[in-house]
């Protein structure tokens, strides 16, 4: 579990989020919503250390995130996957030694057992007949798919998804929301997901955090939206303009 | 940003690159492959540099030296001095400085869109992400395995430059072969290179270190490695003439 409290950070002398409190839960997707330039990204990258909030505390699962030294923070990020907007796939390695490259660093695992658990984690998105192309022979909903997998191929207990379905098709975005499901519930892993794609809050959104100009405007889940919408303007005209 | 700040956040990043890496075996392996990028792929460009600019200060040196003038009789001047010239100028400066000049444009521009490319297309992020000291994992190979290699292109040049001194010899009735050999072994100096390896190993550093912190800072898109990659080329420049000063000042200033 990962609990915010009173996160604020400012960029650039600009204060980016004020005051942003929120619980992600293990087993469901967590939704952060808002339109671009909202500070969402920025709030992923303040959750994973990629920026340091002046304000505030992260706690993953009581462990205060940000008051760590930069070793410590390395061994909590062993246990954190994340899918990157654009997939930040290592453009040198095929897909097979994408999804390697975690084990290698991580794990004593010998190579047979590696190439075994690059094939479960391929099909668990699957992905099979792909491992020696290259990133750049790929399609982008192939990319986000090794990309997830990339970010299974270890054990992890959170998993962060910046835009999952930025640049795909309808029918992709369906297949990317559905597995980043099932991997969430199978695993039964803290999974944030970046989006503005309101089909994936209609069908995933269990906890959903709204974002409205760097502050927390609104949180509930996909049941209570049509309340929400009803009694606030501004959740309703951004679900109104993503339509 | 000001020169100090900017000096801070070099020392940051080298606290960071120089940790102790994750994976030795990972380390290796990539370190085996820069040596090869930084090294192999240089050594053509290197060679043909090295045996012109030599074979052109033989012919210019024995111009100047052995052209009869009014204040310089030709005779008064020894042939085997334009040995002695060209060696201790390929030792001292041309094999060092005009090698590792060469090699900021081709190895530091090199390394710089390299890191800067994985810095804005966020690979650099994903390393940090999963646990992996960024900084350490993709400047460390790089400035081990120059520190490594660029001696020893520069060793190689030296002995090119001198080849290239004897190629020119028989194109000129002026110089013999063993005048240039007799005027390199008669000022050969075992200080002179010891300097030259010195100078090596700080240039070196400055190529790889500048470089991939040059990458490493890249924010924006692809106008913005391009000017990473310029920058460092134009910094390590910079700093290659200022550092070569400053060692032939504490060497061999009198």
């Amino acid at each position: 579990m990962i609990t915010v409290e009173s996160v604020g950070i400012t960029l650039g002398g600009r204060k980016i989020l004020t005051n942003i409190n929120a619980s992600f839960h293990p087993g469901v997707p967590n939704l952060v919503i808002g339109a671009s330039g909202s500070g969402k990204s920025v709030f992923l990258k303040c959750l994973v250390g990629l920026l340091t909030p002046q304000e505030g505390k992260i706690l993953y699962n009581d462990q205060d995130f940000l008051s760590l030294e930069y070793e410590q923070k390395q061994e909590l990020r062993k246990e954190i996957g994340m899918l990157f907007q654009n997939n930040a796939l290592f453009d040198s390695l095929t897909v097979e030694e994408n999804v390697e490259f975690p084990l290698k660093m991580f794990s004593n695992m010998s190579k047979e057992d590696r190439k075994q658990r690059v094939n479960e984690c391929l099909a668990k998105v699957n992905l099979v007949n792909s491992n020696h192309k290259f990133p750049s022979e790929i399609s982008g909903g192939m990319k986000k798919r090794v990309g997830i997998a990339r970010a299974i191929a270890l054990p992890i207990k959170y998993l962060f998804c910046d835009e999952p379905n930025s640049g795909l098709d309808p029918l992709t975005s369906r297949v990317i929301d559905d597995l980043i499901l099932q991997i969430t519930t199978d695993l039964n892993i803290t999974t944030v997901i970046n989006s503005h794609d309101m089909k994936t809050v209609n069908d995933i959104g269990e906890n959903i955090i709204f974002i409205y100009q760097g502050q927390k405007w609104w949180e509930g889940n996909k049941s209570i939206l049509p309340v929400a919408r009803a009694e606030n303007p501004e959740l309703d005209n951004f679900f109104k303009a993503s339509f | 940003m000001n020169f100090f700040t900017e000096i801070g956040r070099f020392m940051i990043f080298m606290k960071y690159v120089m940790k102790r890496p994750q994976k030795w075996s990972v380390f290796w392996k990539i370190t085996f492959r820069e040596m090869h990028n930084i090294g192999i792929e240089s050594l053509l460009v290197v060679a043909l540099i090295a045996f012109f600019l030599g074979a052109v200060t033989t012919i210019q040196t024995a111009n100047q030296l052995l052209t009869p003038s009014d204040l310089f009789p030709t005779q008064l001047i020894p042939k085997f001095v334009v040995g002695s010239v060209v060696s201790t100028s390929a030792i001292l400066e041309l094999a060092p400085t005009i090698t590792c000049l060469v090699l900021a444009g081709k190895v530091g521009a090199n390394i710089a869109s390299e890191i800067g490319n994985k810095k804005i297309s966020e690979q650099i992020d994903a390393y940090e992400v999963m646990g992996i000291n960024s900084a350490s994992f993709v400047a460390l190979p790089k400035i081990i395995a120059g520190l490594i290699m660029i001696p020893a292109l520069i060793i190689a040049a030296n002995f090119l430059l001198m080849f290239g001194g004897a190629i020119a010899t028989k194109f000129t009735s002026a110089l013999s072969f063993d005048d240039l050999i007799e005027g390199a072994r008669m000022v050969f100096h075992p200080e002179y290179v010891r300097i030259m390896m010195i100078k090596s190993f700080i240039f070196a550093f400055i190529i790889t270190s500048l470089s991939s912190y040059q990458g490493y800072y890249t924010e924006g898109g692809a106008l913005e490695v391009g000017a990473a990659g310029t920058y460092a080329v134009t910094r390590i420049c910079i700093f290659i003439l200022f550092f070569d000063l400053v060692i032939a000042q504490i060497f061999l200033g009198l």
